[in-house]
């Protein structure tokens, strides 16, 4: 094996790229969770997002109508959910499950044209001055937009959560929607719109696994990143800058095994390729023996306002 | 205005008439999609539903498949069904389904070529141990750290898809096979074989396991302790805890449970209508089978009849792709559906729809 042949600042880089769909889904999903909801159907949102955001790269050459189209995609597969799980009080798991189920079908079903196709992908975005530092420069200022946008969006989730009005409320409908609701604030409302950003997040997310990351459309291509961000807003308590974090780590095992299998490593490829969700299930378990894990007190229960 | 009043108790009348209500409503808007995709609707859901058992041309094909289809749905589902009625949420039946499957075939073969009658009650054996055992991971990280069940089953089905893609071009791989991958064909070995029961029939072992899984989860749930338990820790976890219920055993058993099940389902398919080991040997029953528990409303005897229905959207599914061209993936699509619509349809179990006329709320 020949480890010189991984190169540490392109694997940092690539660390960046290949962790920012998962980042994406599981910045979406977090919001959703932090308003009570559990919504098991990013991966289905995510490819069906994969699927959309192609087929209009492809079909209009512009990637960036790619990404707008396939977050639209993802809130509104994302909206059927809030309707079942907020109006017709249906179980959030099952709903979830039924919502991954129903995505991997639709984008198999919109995808066949479209194997083996290569999409226009982003063009890499050199930051001024910045990309210019020395090793840093390569490795941290010179991606595609997305990238630097999920950044972000971590931020902004984070402030918006912690300083603002909005993210009380939001809070306070996740921790006791009773007593949100009691205060006058409109728990299914709030609620849809949480889910509708995470499902447009996971339409994003999905799009820069099609149109960056790989660029082409094969069918099942998420793999479970989806679940894997699920995972990540375990892993991170509930904590944006935490769910980078877990992103990142998860990003870098990714790439790792990848330089691995390339470097031929002695260690079996298979064993390399489970690693990924063996070290995810290794992740959960520290957290949760580690005890109070911060979820929010409402998630996953019905809302019905009785009188 | 619109609004949901809640219901003293659930309907009995709904909870029995959703699935029909879903599945009609799944029609009507299948038949819309099959329209979009240029298919004339009503003929799409003739070959879907009738053909396969009415149609002279190919009903003496499809019919015996109806069960060859189901057996596994029905079997995986019964002891999903367990863990749902709980609030135990074994989603990765599919990796328990592909563990069962490797581990029952590779008993088979490392008996290759003996020939013994011990050899399939073994291989049975193998299959539900290795399903058990992949179920018990979730299990014990379960009871023992709390971790959450749905994340970890899941994520082993990724690496049991790691694992089968492994075994068929290496451990099991066909020493006869000229390199290619996947391992010795069970059904050319007469010792290991899942034959039929009743020739021509599609009845295997497998599907007679189902039976009696549907049986014996009926007497479970309407005769037993257990049962009850089961039903109360889904229910009330709180109620069953006074009432001394260990909720941990109730997780062993569950998924333990579900997992042998699964297992089994899978062993009965490598040894008989697969018939062998290859990379993409799963088919994904395990997640169809989540949509069979909830369609069967989480009941033996619904789950037997889903099971059946869902195989019919299967076999009609080639069906309708051979015939009109109407993509497998639509198909998938189309299962969605159906569990969308039943989910939506269920409002109506615990809620009655009033329409009140601009009072204050």
């Amino acid at each position: 094996m020949d480890l010189s042949s991984i190169n540490p600042v392109l694997l940092i880089a690539s660390l960046m790229v290949s962790a920012t769909p998962i980042l994406l889904a599981a910045i979406g999903e977090l919001v959703v969770e932090k308003s009570g909801v559990l919504n098991l159907g990013v991966e289905g949102m995510m490819i069906t997002g994969a699927i959309c955001g192609f087929a209009i790269g492809v079909n209009t050459g512009s990637p960036v109508l790619g990404f707008m189209f396939a977050a639209l995609c993802g809130a509104l597969l994302s909206l059927a959910f809030g309707i079942l799980t907020q109006y017709l009080l249906s179980n959030q798991v099952a709903t979830g499950l039924g919502l991954t189920l129903v995505g991997l079908g639709l984008s198999s079903l919109i995808g066949k044209p479209y194997e083996g196709i290569k999409s226009p992908t982003l063009q890499k975005m050199e930051l001024p001055i910045l990309s210019d530092i020395p090793i840093f420069g390569p490795m941290l200022f010179s991606h595609d937009p997305m990238v630097y946008l999920s950044v972000a969006l971590i931020a902004a989730t984070w402030a918006v959560l912690k300083y603002t009005r909005v993210g009380l409320v939001l809070r306070a409908v996740g921790e006791s929607h009773d007593a949100a609701h009691a205060l006058g604030y409109k728990v299914v409302r709030i609620r849809i719109m949480a889910i509708l950003f995470g499902g447009a997040c996971a339409g994003m997310a999905g799009a820069y696994i099609s149109l960056v990351r790989v660029p082409q459309w094969t069918e099942g291509m998420t793999a479970g990143a989806g679940w894997i961000a699920l995972a990540i807003v375990v892993f991170a308590s509930w904590k944006p800058w935490r769910v980078m974090i877990g992103a990142y780590l998860f990003g870098g095992v990714t790439v790792l095994q990848l330089n691995l299998q390339a470097a031929g490593a002695k260690v079996p490829i298979e064993v390399l390729s489970m690693s990924p969700y063996l070290i995810t299930i290794l992740v959960l378990v520290i957290i949760s023996a580690r005890g109070n894990h911060g979820a929010p007190a409402a998630l996953g229960k019905i809302f019905h306002a009785s009188r | 205005m619109i609004r949901l009043e809640k219901r003293a108790q659930p309907s009995q009348f709904w909870t029995l008439a959703t699935p029909f209500l879903a599945v009609i409503l799944t029609m009507i808007a299948g038949g819309i999609m099959f329209a979009a995709l240029g298919s004339d609707p009503f003929e799409a859901i003739r070959v879907i539903f009738w053909d396969p058992l009415f149609s002279e041309q190919f009903s003496a094909y499809s019919r015996p498949q109806l069960l060859v289809k189901a057996g596994p749905l029905i079997l995986i589902a019964i002891g999903l069904s367990l863990g749902f009625r709980a609030g135990i949420w074994n989603i990765g039946a599919e990796g328990q389904y592909i563990i069962g499957a490797i581990c029952g075939a590779g008993m088979g073969l490392a008996f290759y070529p003996t020939e013994s009658f011990i050899i399939f009650p073994l291989m049975i054996m193998a299959g539900a141990l290795g399903g058990w055992a992949w179920a018990m991971i979730p299990a014990v990280l379960k009871t023992r750290f709390g971790t959450n069940e749905i994340l970890v089953s899941l994520m082993l089905v990724y690496v049991a898809e790691a694992w089968l893609a492994s075994v068929s071009s290496g451990l099991l791989k066909n020493p006869d096979g000229m390199g290619f991958p996947g391992s010795r064909n069970l059904q050319q070995y007469p010792a290991a074989a899942n034959t039929e029961v009743i020739a021509g029939t599609g009845m295997h072992y497998g599907v007679l396991t189902a039976l009696i899984a549907v049986i014996f989860a009926y007497v479970l749930f309407s005769r037993h302790m257990l049962g009850f338990q089961i039903r109360l820790a889904g229910e009330a976890p709180r109620a069953a805890r006074f009432a001394g219920v260990n909720p941990k055993r109730i997780v062993f058993l569950c998924l333990g449970l579900a997992g042998a099940l699964a297992g089994m389902a899978g062993m009965y398919e490598v040894s008989g209508p697969a018939g062998q080991i290859t990379i993409d040997f799963n088919s994904g029953y395990g997640f169809t089978a989540i949509i069979v528990a909830f369609l069967g409303r989480l009941h033996p005897v619904g789950i037997l009849f889903a099971g059946l229905l869902m195989a019919l959207t299967y076999i009609g599914g080639e069906l309708a792709s051979l015939m009109l061209g109407i993509p497998a993936a639509a198909i998938q699509l189309f299962q969605g559906m159906l569990l969308f619509f039943l989910l939506a349809t269920d409002v109506f179990i615990n809620f009655r729809i009033r329409l009140s006329t601009g009072e204050v709320a």
